[in-house]
């Protein structure tokens, strides 16, 4: 069987990062991504669109991703382009799987740098063709050279949806009104974190520059949104919103956008057995982590938003460090170079993460997100409404595991990434109990379907 | 310390725990149901609900053929047909060597007045089974089994319970029992619960609890593994087990392959988690692809690996304990529990309100499987 | 639905969904191109065949299933179009019996 000192899953700015670094002490070093190409969500399609036009309009923290992938692609480490990890077990063993075929790996140390998802946001018709994340779209804008064809209607929060009408409207696409769904007095509550986030101003001015430019091109801007339903069949031709006095508006929609922020991913985390900590500042879970980004998991590291929503910048010096930490594991610098070369890295990361205390209270989630009307559909593989769960709570304080053997929602091939923090919210808020308590789906493998060809196909491997 | 009174404690929230239960507050008892996790978190949550008779130990046949009957009536039992179907659970043989196995069983039940167990031929088993791989040449079949949905079932029979007036504490982990006059005092942490009797059914954990009773009962522990495919197209009918196989192959209600045999995990009884082991899973992929190629290219959604109790000759532990008074053992079904459910709760139900049964339970005392004690 | 932007230096492939040939160009998912067509929706679901149509484009949604090059279930928004590609829309349970 193959082995490895490092596997580094995600080619994304920490996976690529963490194997430059690693490469740097001679450690055989390989990388799996299930993408065709390294860049991962912020820098997709780097390789071949930094340079052209496109990548003029995607602007200059996209096109500073190029230097990164060649860095990447000439520092000898293994590179395995459109490959799912399915699972992982202590010591380590990854399972692997590309093109039908299954196979089993070894390596003493593992980074896992698979970043982040938008968090889940049902409402009534979010799963009718036509609704996408800004995610979404700003992946289809760089892998694909393509945006809305009619005005397209944008609901959320956050850095991210300004970011994208920006560079939707530089690609000369029309912006029919974006719903800023941030609710009142949310700049008020996040300024007293604004005096950290002063080392970082750039980006700050950077985002208001961004809500000034749509207002100057005319586009409405509806504040305070607090609901919004999408109606059609079998595709969205209308949007309902509402905002924060209680009025409603319609309007026709071809595609609605929504974003209401980034949560890490944890299925690999959680699926290895780490340690999980619920971070009430983000409404989410984040593996518990120390500085080096090393888990409660010996040699098993977490780097890039993966650890925490924090950026490329951030993503590039927490690889950084995992891959530094793990040389000194495997023997290949002393513990004080280690240290020495760690310091510059740790100043910098702390610069980074100056502002996110301010951004994660300025864009703190509205509750309705986690409240759905009885009538939506909360786990869209098994197609499973937020009443179906509510229902449950009927007698006792189910958990998710027991919702989910009893209603089905978690079962479907997304495992709980579009459902189990609903899950766990609606149940929070049923039986008074804090989401942290609650806890989360009991995450196993396979981390994505594989066939029953291909694990039968791992018999046929030869045992060492 | 609260104190709970009640006839009867049952230890355990899984199927023949909540069967015990409702066959006894039907019988008038007032019951309470002591569940340290959640009903239906063990065995009974992760069980293929295949209702079988096929293939039985030859102990167990007379009390499978009885369960069967209720299953036929299950509605009138639990209020719910529990996703019932009897399609027919099938043992195929893939040579003529295993033919003849086959054929030597059904004429070994032959002769003990048995016939439910019917030898088919190649034709007859590529009508019931047009998926399967055409190498296989004949099989064993039951025509009147089949599989049940275990949450509905679940569900059903907790529902049953609480209609008829049990008491299920869940969160409720049993850690101590003594004697207190006539009546046994079973504490669960800050609660307590007097009552005369006790019905064992805590699955895997059975045998520290008949310990906390003063009974020492041999018990092991399985982990059997099962895989959960994606949902498609009906594909088949019955189930499928094969012989020399580790596999059980069949078609969910919602479509699903649920693909299990016994493939053994890890598991651990303190910390209650269990994990699949994907090596030996791969056994489990490859004889589903061997005997129905055309799911080569099915999607695995889930996997996972159960924990249940096991015992060395792989028969049940039904019946009174010899020791302790009033104690009635309902456990060590060893991954053939769930057809049995609905007869043990009255077998149970025999023994605690009549004490003692005409069903055929010889076989499960519980003292076979305890170390002789030496003469005092 | 979407439109690419006028890009001459692509490189033009043909790709076919449900048998009819459809323009895309190398470098861009398969979801991408199902993103261009019109009916939108891509998929019907197996559990009440309800349309869908890809949401995430990232992975972790699976609604972009679709059968490529005869395999099922393909997450089209992780697969790259190949010229001559044939790509089916799945509609409910798939039936594996011919």
């Amino acid at each position: 069987m193959k082995r490895v000192d490092v596997l580094i899953v995600g080619a994304g700015p920490a996976g690529m990062a963490a194997a430059v670094a690693a490469r740097r002490f001679g450690l055989d070093v390989l990388v799996v991504d299930d993408q065709p190409a390294p860049g991962g969500q912020i820098w997709r399609s780097v390789e071949t669109v930094a340079a052209t036009a496109r990548g003029a309009i995607l602007g200059e923290s996209y096109q500073s991703g190029l230097s990164t992938a060649e860095a990447f692609r000439a520092c000898g480490a293994a590179y395995e382009p459109g490959t799912q990890l399915w699972q992982i077990e202590p010591g380590f063993r990854a399972y692997l799987s590309r093109d039908r075929k299954a196979w089993t790996l070894e390596a003493r140390a593992v980074v896992l740098a698979t970043g982040a998802q938008e968090r889940p946001v049902p409402f009534p018709g979010w799963t009718l063709p036509g609704v996408l994340t800004v995610g979404a779209a700003q992946i289809l804008l760089k892998s694909s050279g393509q945006i809305p064809d009619k005005p397209v209607w944008v609901a959320g929060s956050g850095p991210l949806p300004l970011l994208y009408l920006t560079q939707l409207l530089r690609a000369g696409g029309q912006v029919a009104g974006y719903l800023d769904t941030t609710p009142p007095g949310r700049l008020r509550v996040a300024l007293p974190h604004l005096p950290k986030a002063l080392r970082a101003a750039g980006d700050l001015l950077k985002g208001f520059g961004w809500a000034t430019t749509l207002r100057l091109r005319g586009i409405p801007v509806i504040k305070h949104v607090t609901d919004v339903e999408a109606t059609g069949k079998d595709r969205v031709e209308a949007i309902r919103y509402r905002t924060a006095d209680g009025k409603d508006a319609t309007a026709p929609a071809e595609l609605l956008l929504v974003h209401e922020g980034v949560v890490p991913n944890i299925h690999a985390p959680l699926a290895l057995g780490c340690a999980v900590a619920w971070r009430d500042d983000q409404d989410c879970y984040v593996p518990v982590l120390d500085r080096w980004g090393e888990t409660s998991q010996s040699n098993l590291f977490v780097a890039g938003d993966g650890a925490g929503i924090a950026g490329a910048t951030a993503a590039v010096l927490r690889g950084e460090l995992a891959a530094l930490r793990i040389a000194e594991r495997l023997g290949r610098t002393d513990a004080q170079a280690a240290e020495t070369a760690a310091a510059p890295l740790l100043l910098r990361l702390g610069r980074e993460l100056a502002l996110r205390p301010f951004l994660d209270a300025l864009f703190k989630p509205r509750p309705q997100i986690f409240a759905p009307s009885d009538d939506t559909i909360v786990c869209r593989c098994e197609e499973i409404t937020a009443g179906g769960i509510r229902a449950m709570v009927e007698v006792g304080q189910p958990g998710p595991n027991q919702v989910k053997a009893f209603t089905r929602a978690g079962m479907g091939p997304c495992q709980g990434r579009q459902c189990g923090y609903t899950v766990t919210r609606i149940l929070a808020a049923a039986e008074g109990r804090s989401a942290a308590d609650v806890g989360f789906y009991r995450v196993r493998p396979p981390l994505k379907p594989i066939t029953l060809g291909e694990l039968a196909g791992l018999e046929q491997e030869a045992v060492p | 310390m609260t104190r709970d009174q009640a006839d009867v404690v049952v230890i355990g929230g899984g199927l023949h725990g909540l069967s015990a239960a409702l066959y006894l507050a039907r019988a008038g008892k007032g019951v309470v149901i002591l569940e340290r996790a959640w009903v239906g978190r063990h065995a009974s949550g992760a069980t293929a609900a295949g209702v079988r008779t096929l293939g039985r130990d030859l102990a167990e046949v007379p009390i499978s053929l009885e369960a069967m009957d209720m299953w036929h009536r299950i509605e009138t039992i639990v209020g719910d047909a529990c996703g019932f179907h009897a399609h027919g659970q099938i043992r195929v043989a893939e040579t003529e060597r295993h033919l003849t196995e086959l054929n030597e069983r059904a004429a070994k039940l032959r002769q003990l007045g048995y016939a439910h167990e019917e030898i088919i031929d190649a034709s007859e088993l590529r009508r019931l089974v047009p998926a399967l791989s055409t190498h296989c040449v004949g099989a064993l079949v039951a025509r009147r089994d089949g599989a049940a949905d275990p949450h509905r079932a679940l569900s059903a029979f907790r529902r049953s319970c609480e209609a008829a007036g049990v008491t299920i504490h869940e969160g409720c982990g049993v850690t101590a029992i003594e004697r207190q006059g006539a009546d046994w005092l079973i504490r669960a942490g800050e609660q307590g619960f007097v009552a005369p009797a006790i019905v064992n059914a805590a699955g895997a954990w059975a045998a520290r609890v008949a310990s906390l009773i003063g009974d020492d009962i041999a018990l092991g522990m399985k982990a059997s593994m099962m895989i959960v495919t994606e949902r498609l197209a009906p594909l088949l009918e019955p189930v499928v087990s094969a012989v020399g196989r580790s596999l059980s192959f069949k078609q969910s209600g919602q479509g699903t392959l649920v693909i299990g045999g016994g493939l053994q995990g890890k598991a651990d009884l303190d910390t209650q988690l269990s994990s699949v082991d994907y090596r030996e899973l791969a056994k489990g992929a490859r004889a589903a692809t061997d005997l129905f190629p055309c799911v080569r290219d099915v999607r695995i959604i889930r996997t996972w690996a159960g924990m249940e109790a096991k015992t060395a000759d792989l028969l049940p532990v039904i019946g009174p304990s010899p020791n302790a008074p009033g104690v009635i053992h309902a456990f060590g079904f060893s991954g053939h529990g769930f057809q049995l459910v609905p007869v043990v709760g009255a077998i149970v139900c025999d023994l605690l309100v009549h004490g003692k049964t005409e069903r055929q339970i010889e076989a499960f005392a519980a003292k076979r499987l305890m170390a002789r004690k030496a003469a005092a | 639905m979407f439109r690419k932007l006028h890009e001459p230096a692509a490189q033009a492939v043909t790709i076919y969904i449900d048998g009819a040939p459809v323009a895309a160009e190398t470098g861009e998912s398969v979801a991408a191109v199902l993103l261009r067509q019109s009916p939108l929706w891509s998929r019907m679901t197996p559990v009440s065949q309800s349309a869908r149509a890809p949401y995430c484009m990232m992975g972790v949604c699976f609604e972009c299933l679709a059968q490529v090059d005869g395999e099922a279930s393909v997450q089209t928004c992780l697969t790259q179009v190949r010229d001559g590609m044939r790509v089916e829309r799945q509609r409910g349970k798939r039936s594996l019996f011919a």
